[in-house]
């Protein structure tokens, strides 16, 4: 691929535990990836304008206060209403295998749950990014 | 045996050693020597550097007598949803046998927004209770007597505020705020390196902290003004030494503002108190705790010339870590804790968290706090390590790991001090990067193997996914915005606006202390938000600069 592949790694919401947020990030990046992390406390506007601004491919979000079910989406409504339809959006945190589902249908491609190793967070990026 | 003799053994050993290797190769990654022995203590000296428990510089332990008086405070951290809810659990746990009790806030509270602030949306009720006003304080707390249990509370950067509204449902109570006992977390710096609820920016954010510092010692004298907190740091991803490092550099810190303010060292420092994690390495924690205090001493005498023992003492709360429970088999959570428990009263602790086994998936049950509550009974009454004071002391492993993790920490703190201290430290971005550049070592570790972590990368089996998890319920928004909505309503507006508006101009002045202007909003049902907007409003909000 000629162009490498953009991504943003963003904290929606109030909480502040980002150190999954940043180790994925250094690790998409030594995967030979771009990245952009945003920092804490970014409402759902905030990382859609950061995700056009960027021109990213993929938008990742990390959420460990429960908020994922009301914030995830509405994440997904916005990148998609700048016209970005292709971007891939992915989420991970502290989230019950019972709200996977309902994340997907909202169009979250992938959930990645504690313990999940980097690599197959960059591996699934690899694969489904387009 | 003289050293010269020892040190003859030890080089036949080391032959033996050779020998038995060429047959059985060790494990890799082991970051350990194979052994200790009196050569690696030979430079301690037992008065200056371990001495007695109860007598400088207290590697042993701040007490003379230590858990055969009584043991440590079994202190649950909860609180979720509404008051109503979290007054429930805080009346369980007391009714289990929990000594304290302990507060979590959810996140619009601790970043001083109210429950119906837009940007609060999806966050109310979820990490902890939504504290609105005094009213909600008042729920809170019904039924309980603040004159006898003693409450820790997890808040930071609004920790003035909280402090004002207990101490106001105290005064409902009829307890005089001389009598109440427990602790504000109150420890900005961290926030800032490694656990993100600020509001303010560094300065006025100390200022708070100094103002609170002196209120408490002249009103609220049995009142803990601070738990300089390591536990974050930790979880965020630090190294022991690091841990105790950044966190005796944030005391420091704190400890120069308020003399910078005029306060005296002794008339504050007895009231400091510390907060670290028990994690995985058991002996290495204990050496952690045990260190911990011997350069806590050390630096309140020789550096701040302290002169009261009290001041001298560090005094701490622990929490199982979180971060080392694993989604993956979380009954094995079980085990984890339970040495995590063994650590932290082998180190001393004065007040003990113990998470429960289902919190890498959710919020815990009533369940399986119970449990965790249930691990802290059987260490404390059945292990017998609750015994014998400081009772791996002499180990040569442990003694020496106290000294170098001693060592360590104090190179970090003379590498933070020519920075020009924490704050600095932090605005450099400096120790936000050494727990960051720490964190991705241990995921990489783990990921190449280095690292077991058992059901993550190795002993994994074909789960199905837990069922029993505790829900917040989705409405807890509307219910708190609700709430809120019919108490402004019923409220004295007037008093309200008044005593907000001395406050705003409290603030702009620098020589008022702002706890009496915080604790007379507080009293007419100002809410949180209202109070923070106004400090908001004269002290601006910090923005972090994150590097990767």
């Amino acid at each position: 691929m000629d162009k490498r592949i953009r991504v943003l790694v963003a904290k929606p919401g109030l909480d502040g535990h980002d150190r999954g947020a940043k180790v994925v990030a250094r690790a998409l990046r030594d995967a030979g990836f771009e990245v952009v992390y945003t920092g804490l406390r970014q409402t759902p506007e905030q990382i859609a304008e950061a995700a056009m601004q960027e021109d990213v491919n993929v938008v990742a979000m990390s959420i460990l206060s429960g908020a994922h079910p009301h914030l995830f989406p509405k994440v997904v409504d916005l990148v998609r209403g700048k016209g970005m339809k292709d971007c891939l959006i992915i989420g991970g945190g502290v989230i019950p295998e019972s709200d996977i589902p309902a994340l997907k249908a909202a169009g979250i491609a992938e959930v990645f749950t504690p313990g999940t190793p980097t690599g197959k967070i960059v591996e699934f990026i690899k694969a489904n990014v387009k | 045996m003289s050293n010269e003799k020892i040190q003859a053994e030890l080089e036949k050993y080391e032959a033996n050693v050779a020998k038995a290797l060429a047959k059985f190769p060790e494990r890799k990654n082991i970051p350990e020597q194979r052994l200790y022995t009196p050569l690696d203590i030979q430079g301690d000296d037992y008065a200056d550097e371990i001495s007695f428990p109860g007598v400088y510089p207290y590697t042993r332990g701040v007490q003379p007598t230590m858990y055969r008086g009584r043991f440590w405070t079994m202190r649950m951290y909860a609180g979720f949803s509404t008051a109503e809810e979290s007054n429930k659990r805080y009346r369980y746990l007391i009714e289990s046998g929990a000594t304290g009790l302990s507060c979590a806030f959810d996140l619009p509270t601790q970043i001083g927004y109210d429950s119906d602030d837009p940007i609060s949306e999806g966050e109310v009720g979820k990490v902890g209770v939504a504290i609105d006003s005094l009213a909600d304080m008042e729920v809170l707390f019904d039924k309980i007597d603040l004159g006898k249990v003693s409450t820790s509370m997890t808040i930071n950067a609004p920790a003035s505020v909280l402090l004002a509204m207990y101490i106001a449902v105290g005064e409902k109570q009829g307890v005089p705020a001389d009598q109440l006992k427990g602790t504000i977390q109150n420890d900005i710096l961290k926030e800032y390196a490694a656990r993100g609820t600020y509001i303010f920016p560094p300065r006025p954010s100390m200022r708070l902290i100094t103002n609170i510092f002196a209120y408490c010692s002249k009103n609220v004298p049995k009142w803990n003004t601070i738990s300089i907190s390591g536990y974050h740091i930790r979880e965020a991803g630090s190294t022991a030494a690091q841990e105790i490092a950044f966190t005796i550099a944030d005391g420091i810190a704190y400890c120069e503002a308020a003399i910078k303010a005029g306060l005296d060292v002794d008339s504050f420092a007895g009231r400091l108190s510390f907060f670290w994690n028990a994690h995985n390495n058991v002996l290495e924690e204990v050496a952690k705790f045990r260190a911990s205090r011997r350069i806590w001493a050390k630096v309140m005498k020789e550096r701040f010339h302290a002169q009261k023992a009290k001041s001298m003492m560090l005094r701490f709360h622990t929490q199982t870590a979180g971060s080392m429970l694993t989604a993956q088999q979380p009954n094995n959570n079980i085990v984890r804790v339970a040495l995590q428990t063994a650590a932290a009263v082998m180190g001393g602790t004065q007040s003990l968290h113990t998470n429960s086994r289902d919190e890498a998936l959710a919020l815990p049950t009533a369940e399986a706090v119970m449990i965790a509550l249930r691990t802290q009974q059987i260490v404390a009454y059945e292990s017998g390590l609750a015994d014998v004071i400081d009772p791996l002391a002499g180990s040569y492993y442990v003694e020496a790991m106290t000294d170098r993790i001693e060592k360590e920490a104090m190179e970090y703190i003379q590498k933070i001090d020519d920075m020009g201290g924490a704050v600095d430290a932090i605005e450099k971005g400096y120790i936000q990067k050494e727990i960051q550049d720490s964190a991705y070592k241990w995921q990489m570790d783990v990921e190449s193997g280095a690292k077991t972590i058992v059901g993550v990368n190795k002993f994994q089996i074909e789960e199905e996914p837990p069922k029993g998890l505790l829900r917040v319920d989705a409405s807890v928004g509307e219910k708190q915005k609700a709430k809120l909505h019919e108490m402004k309503a019923k409220r004295d507006n007037a008093a309200v606006q008044k005593t907000l508006a001395d406050l705003k101009a409290a603030c702009a002045d620098e020589n008022e202390n702002l706890m009496p202007y915080i604790l007379n909003a507080v009293r007419t049902y100002a809410t949180l938000g209202e109070i923070c907007g106004v400090m908001r409003q004269v002290f601006g909000e910090y923005e972090a600069h994150v590097s990767l």
